[in-house]
């Protein structure tokens, strides 16, 4: 379990986070929500250890602070919004750097096969001798998820649940793999590890969502099922917008832009 | 493979590089007269100008070539920059510096130092330039334990410009005599290369090249970014310093010997990374391969060109070097994309 207290992060003199308590559990899909500014992106690079902070973060009962870069990459694996390569780097050799901590989780003899799995996983099979720097935008993206999943390749290690954290991993995609996307992250769910994901489309938040975090100001608004965080009232407080919620036939509220008056 | 070939490409040219210059000595008798020299396969005065002149500045240019290759890939994996290269952080302006300032006040102001030193005054001064703009920079760049590559790039423009302005002034002071060694020594030359010098540079240099293997995973990691090297499980703090250390050792002893040799570090790399890719675990050991070959391929054309005279060899390398990075520019244009 992640889980966060008192989280306070300052970048210069400005509180980008203020006193953010929340917990993402193994086997669930958390996502973060929130207008721009919120504070969505500053909270997944504190988890990811990449900024200072006040306050306690655990892993799985172990402080963030206390944690060598060896000792988080076993952990989690992060996805980063965008990533442009400087040197013509194959496909493959690109997802291999995902091993380069050494603790996939995979057998021994499976780890040189891992790369390629990976990629059929992100529906890329056949890509491994292309160059990165030629693939469109929506492709490098999921070459990014294939190296990311190669890093924590088993949910769950020596008892431990490991985690995903994608930072709007969907938003240079197209539907087919934006949907592609997030069942791979759900299915990583499912099978014990954790995912946090920082999404803008909240139709996929609440379709996709064990549990939303909503983030308004540095501070978490809200925070529960779909059901529970996207409605009405809220997103008029905080996203500033009147929008009629509807719910879809399995329960899943949802909203549409046409409806804001 | 490419490996095998580089090394077989720098023996040959190491032969080839004993057995050319003023003085005619081919290559069969230098070889014989290696294993066996009491042969009589070369005579007395051979034999001297080799072991004591050829053989010295092979060993030097080999190790300078390397270094400024290794120094050239290592600098472009951290900047994440394809053009990255000693020579615009400012380590090479200075080690310019360091050098033009003992060549204009060691008769004067830095008298006793000059006399101290000796024929090293001249090395140790390159040296200590270098290795000040590299402290300077990272000085400049680090705040709170966190190097900014950015920030130090940036910076090194910045240093390196400044360098420049107190070596123009420095020029401008100088008398006429001083004027002719610094431009000399500033084109860049392996011209009085001794066993003492090679003694001086060899354990700085052998040390750094050593270390960039280490280097390389690193590397690789970094062509994501610094924060998805780290998200790897990367020390990135730990590498950088170690980089930018291996960088200053290699590159500051390199200028100090042989002046400011250019191209190698862009061209090599480059170059090898058409050839081979850019993993840094194949890429390092080949640059420094390619680079001591290339070194001292145009060592053995700036003896040979205006012979019994010889060309700087800094020169040489930016007369090829320039228009085969432009050649290589426009032949791939848009894979270099900064």
């Amino acid at each position: 379990m992640i889980e966060t207290t008192n989280l306070s992060v300052s970048l210069g003199r400005r509180e980008i986070l203020s006193s953010v308590g929340m917990t993402a559990r193994p086997g669930e899909m958390t996502v973060i929500v929130g207008p721009n500014g919120s504070g969505k992106t500053t909270l997944m690079k504190t988890l990811s250890g990449d900024l200072a902070y006040r306050g306690r973060v655990m892993f799985n009962g172990i402080s963030l602070s206390s944690m060598k870069p060896w000792q988080m990459a076993a952990l989690r694996a992060v996805l980063p919004q965008a990533t442009t390569l400087a040197f013509p780097f194959t496909v493959h050799e690109v997802v291999r750097l995902g091993l380069t901590n050494g603790r996939s989780g995979a057998l021994p003899d499976a780890v040189a096969r891992l790369p390629e799995r990976a990629l059929a996983r992100v529906g890329l099979e056949n890509f491994s001798g292309r160059l990165y720097q030629e693939l469109s935008g929506g492709e490098q993206q999921r070459v990014q998820l294939a190296r990311v999943l190669c890093q924590v390749w088993s949910p769950v290690l020596e008892g431990q649940a490991r985690y995903l954290f994608l930072d709007e991993p969907v938003s240079s995609l197209d539907v087919k793999h934006q949907l592609l996307i997030m069942n791979v992250a759900r299915d990583y769910a499912r099978h014990g590890g954790g995912v946090i994901a920082v999404l803008h489309d909240l139709n996929l938040a609440a379709m996709f969502a064990d549990r939303i975090v909503m983030m308004h100001r540095g501070k978490i608004a809200a925070s529960g099922t779909a059901a529970d965080v996207l409605t009405e009232e809220t997103l008029a407080t905080i996203f500033d917008c009147r929008l009629a919620v509807g719910f879809a036939e399995t329960g899943v509220p949802f909203v549409l832009p046409q409806s804001a008056a | 493979m490419v490996l095998v070939i580089l090394v077989a490409l720098l023996a040959a040219t190491a032969l080839f590089s004993l057995a050319s210059g003023a003085s005619d000595a081919s290559i069969l008798p230098i070889v014989r007269d290696w294993f066996a020299p009491a042969g009589g396969a070369l005579s007395q005065r051979s034999h001297l100008i080799i072991m004591e002149i050829r053989l010295p500045r092979m060993l030097l240019g080999a190790l300078v070539g390397a270094s400024l290759a290794v120094s050239g890939a290592v600098m472009q994996g951290l900047f994440r920059n394809p053009l990255a290269d000693p020579g615009i952080i400012g380590i090479s302006a200075g080690a310019s510096l360091g050098a033009a300032t003992m060549i204009v006040l060691g008769g004067t102001a830095l008298a006793p130092l000059a006399i101290f030193f000796g024929v090293y005054a001249l090395p140790i001064a390159a040296f200590a330039g270098g290795l000040a703009v590299t402290t300077l920079l990272y000085r400049i760049s680090t705040r709170e334990g966190r190097t900014s590559i950015a920030t130090m790039l940036l910076a090194g423009i910045a240093i390196a410009a400044m360098a420049l302005a107190f070596t123009g002034l420095l020029i401008y002071l100088a008398n006429d005599q001083q004027l002719r060694d610094l431009s000399f020594w500033m084109l860049g030359s392996l011209a009085g290369s001794t066993w003492s010098k090679l003694w001086a540079v060899a354990p700085i240099i052998l040390p750094a090249l050593a270390a960039s293997p280490f280097l390389a995973r690193a590397l690789n990691a970094l062509s994501l970014g610094e924060a998805s090297a780290a998200h790897l499980g990367v020390p990135v703090q730990f590498f950088k310093m170690l980089a930018v250390l291996v960088v200053s050792a290699a590159t500051g002893a390199s200028v100090a010997v042989s002046g400011a040799i250019g191209f190698v570090g862009i061209v090599c790399p480059h170059l090898l990374r058409l050839l081979i890719g850019p993993d840094h675990r194949y890429l390092l050991p080949a640059s420094a391969l390619l680079g001591a070959t290339l070194l001292l391929l145009a060592d053995a054309a700036s003896r040979t060109v205006v012979a019994p005279a010889e060309l700087p060899i800094g020169i040489l390398t930016a007369a090829v070097g320039g228009p085969f990075f432009l050649w290589i520019l426009l032949r791939r244009r848009g894979v270099i994309d900064l």
